[in-house]
């Protein structure tokens, strides 16, 4: 068994955005993309936690839904557990599929609500065919007391309960076709900070008990901080820095993330400056030519107006910026 | 101390619905004083946004402010005439609200929204309520102002937007900034920007913020004192150091520890058991009684007052009862 669970290659993935046909002969104009991600490179290791961290429109969740199937790439592939991934072909997606689930941003939208939570838990265990009969609903009574709810919660529907305790059976569903890896998409950002304080603490509890493995997607730095091992930051599709977590906020590589950490508002009252930041997010629809960030960017240069950075190992983090690599910062 | 430009006495705003008389707020008193920028921190469903609404006359009936004061430089607001309040809001207290895509309206320019809002408080011409607008908007970071000012809002961006918002709100010189989330609906590093901008130009126009918010990291950097509110009541208020290091109320202690912060090493967060309690199920005696780690007998009995902890700072808990004459004998 290798120890690397999930590998992504040269992941990308274009949007068709043109207007209708008979527009676009009349108004003469091509048809236009939007590059969601664009030639992303990461490896997920067994039992940790990876985080991707981004601005809205970086491409995080567009990642996210095709690690899980539920985007086909346009171009790249998916390794899970040493299995590449095969979109055209549904029995070999379903056989791998059971092994990863994923999490939703808000569970107000994520569950059925006019299922009972039982069912909603059990609908997994049936179509995989993990359990039959009356074994199927001690197993959802487990999975509930697993979450912090009761077996008793399982008759009533999902309206009565908190955001928080909504995200919980969201939770023991991802649990219940006993999964390796889950995939979690924002999965405190709709909640308060005290419920997601109980979140994020029993995901580390069940990621202790079960070795999960998760893909943690936020936009929330605090939270990547305090979850994950390893982060990888996203820029306008392009991963621009990965790093261990510890190493990636004491010493940011790449002047994007510098920024961004800059950024966050912080309880820690240290009475910095703040370094000014500059602009916003361009449209991804006509991305700046060479590296993305140059307009934004303090140390940008001629050469990074038109090549695009690869990613280059330096001191634990692989950073694509063409200063860090030359060494100017 | 002089006379606050803002007074929230005994506030409640109820809400009769068909199953009872709901209460959003429940007797807060708050003051804000000249050029200050005060915080009001909360979860969802705490009052903060009523707070606000309340002070600007702007609660939806059936809802209605069923008690309580509240006055703006000596002059009692809470009571006032529709017209009357008309005339306050946007004159002497400006709003930014959240979305900046639903405060401004998408059939006008931007130089259209401005130079209304101008002319309808101040006695000018239009040109020079144009010159005042472009003046506004360059003040507030929108590069080539002049120009620009005669856009929609589409063509701005999240941020751009906001910052009109925030010369919208500015443009009649009010002397009070009602600010519901005015960075939630943007990204951190726009977020960064617009907290920015609002403090300087606040600041510089000697108006006073009422800043209401959800995110703590915010209040850390923006504001002077900050009032943490729960179901309705407020926990405790004071200057925003003594808060966030050394919070007195058990909810804020909690809802401190809950939050991942960027420094810290530790394994787990301070949870806080359960959530907070909805307003047809507000608990007899401390509303936090359930959830509170210190809890005793009195708590599930009698609600507490806000105890006065000296130094502008007060604590709706009884564990401060009787605590500070004991402190001033020290």
């Amino acid at each position: 068994m290798s120890d690397v669970l999930l590998k992504v290659e040269g992941l990308t993935r274009y949007f068709d955005v043109s207007k209708p046909w008979l527009n676009r002969v009349i108004e003469r104009e091509d048809k236009q993309f939007l590059t969601a991600t664009a030639d992303v490179n990461f490896e997920i290791k067994r039992g940790e936690t990876f985080a991707l961290v981004g601005e809205s429109g970086s491409g995080k969740s567009t990642i996210a839904k095709m690690i899980v199937g539920l985007l086909e790439p346009s171009e790249g592939k998916i390794t899970f557990d040493g299995q590449e991934m095969n979109f055209a072909s549904g029995a070999a997606m379903r056989t791998l599929r059971r092994r990863f689930q994923m999490i939703f941003q808000d569970p107000f939208a994520s569950l059925n609500p006019r299922w009972h939570v039982g069912d909603i838990i059990a609908e997994p265990i049936r179509t995989f065919g993990l359990a039959k009969g009356r074994d199927v609903m001690r197993e959802v009574g487990r999975l509930l007391d697993t979450v912090g709810l009761s077996a008793a919660d399982a008759a009533k529907f999902p309206h009565e309960f908190s955001g928080g305790q909504r995200q919980r059976i969201a939770i023991a569903r991802a649990l219940s076709s006993k999964p390796e890896f889950i995939v979690c998409d924002e999965p405190t950002s709709a909640l308060d900070v005290s419920v997601q304080a109980q979140i994020l603490n029993l995901m580390r509890d069940l990621q202790d008990e079960f070795g999960l493995t998760y893909l943690l997607i936020s936009h929330d730095l605090s939270v990547v901080r305090h979850m994950s091992n390893r982060i990888g930051v996203l820029y306008l599709g392009r991963l621009v820095e990965v790093a261990e977590g510890k190493r990636l906020f004491t010493n940011p590589k790449h002047p994007y993330s510098r920024m961004l950490l800059d950024a966050v508002p912080d309880l820690a009252l240290s009475g910095r400056r703040r370094q000014q930041v500059e602009g916003e997010i361009p449209n991804p629809i006509n991305p700046p030519p060479g590296c993305t960030f140059h307009p934004r960017c303090p140390h940008a240069f001629e050469r990074c107006k038109r090549e695009i950075p690869q990613p280059v190992a330096a001191d634990g983090s692989l950073t694509a910026c063409f200063a860090v690599e030359e060494g100017r910062i | 101390m002089a006379e606050p430009l803002l007074s929230v006495r005994d506030l409640i705003v109820e809400f009769p619905t068909r199953r009872g008389t709901l209460r959003a707020l429940d007797k807060v008193s708050f003051d804000i004083q000249e050029g200050e920028v005060l915080g009001m921190v909360g979860e969802s469903g705490a009052g903060k946004s009523i707070t606000g609404a309340a002070i600007i006359g702007l609660i939806e009936p059936p809802g209605r402010i069923a008690g309580g004061e509240i006055w703006l430089r000596g002059q009692r607001i809470d009571n006032l005439s529709p017209e009357a309040m008309r005339r306050i809001r946007g004159k002497r207290i400006g709003m930014v609200f959240q979305d900046p895509l639903t405060s401004l309206n998408p059939l006008y320019t931007v130089a259209q929204q401005l130079i209304e809002t101008i002319r309808t408080h101040m006695d000018i011409s239009e040109k020079a309520a144009r010159a005042r607008a472009v003046a506004l908007l360059d003040r507030v970071g929108i590069p080539a102002a002049a120009r620009r000012i005669d856009d929609y809002p589409h063509h701005f961006s999240g941020g751009m937007r906001q910052r009109v918002v925030i010369a919208l709100a500015l443009c009649a010189e009010p002397e009070l900034v009602l600010a519901d989330e005015p960075t939630t609906a943007l990204d951190v590093s726009v977020q960064a920007q617009i907290i920015d901008v609002l403090k300087e130009i606040c600041a510089e126009r000697g108006a006073a913020v009422m800043l209401i918010t959800h995110d703590m990291g915010v209040i850390a950097e923006t504001a002077d004192r900050v009032a943490v509110l729960y179901a309705g009541r407020l926990a405790e208020i004071g200057p925003v150091r003594e808060v966030i290091t050394a919070a007195e109320h058990p909810y804020t202690q909690g809802l401190m520890g809950s939050i991942p912060t960027l420094t810290q090493t530790s394994d787990r967060l301070v949870q806080i058991p359960g959530s907070m309690p909805r307003l047809n199920a507000i608990p007899q005696g401390c509303a936090f009684n359930p959830r509170c780690p210190k809890v005793f007998d009195r708590c599930r009995v009698d609600r507490p007052e806000a105890i006065d902890r000296g130094g502008r700072r007060r604590v709706a808990c009884w564990l401060y009862d009787g605590v500070k004459q004991e402190a001033g004998n020290v």
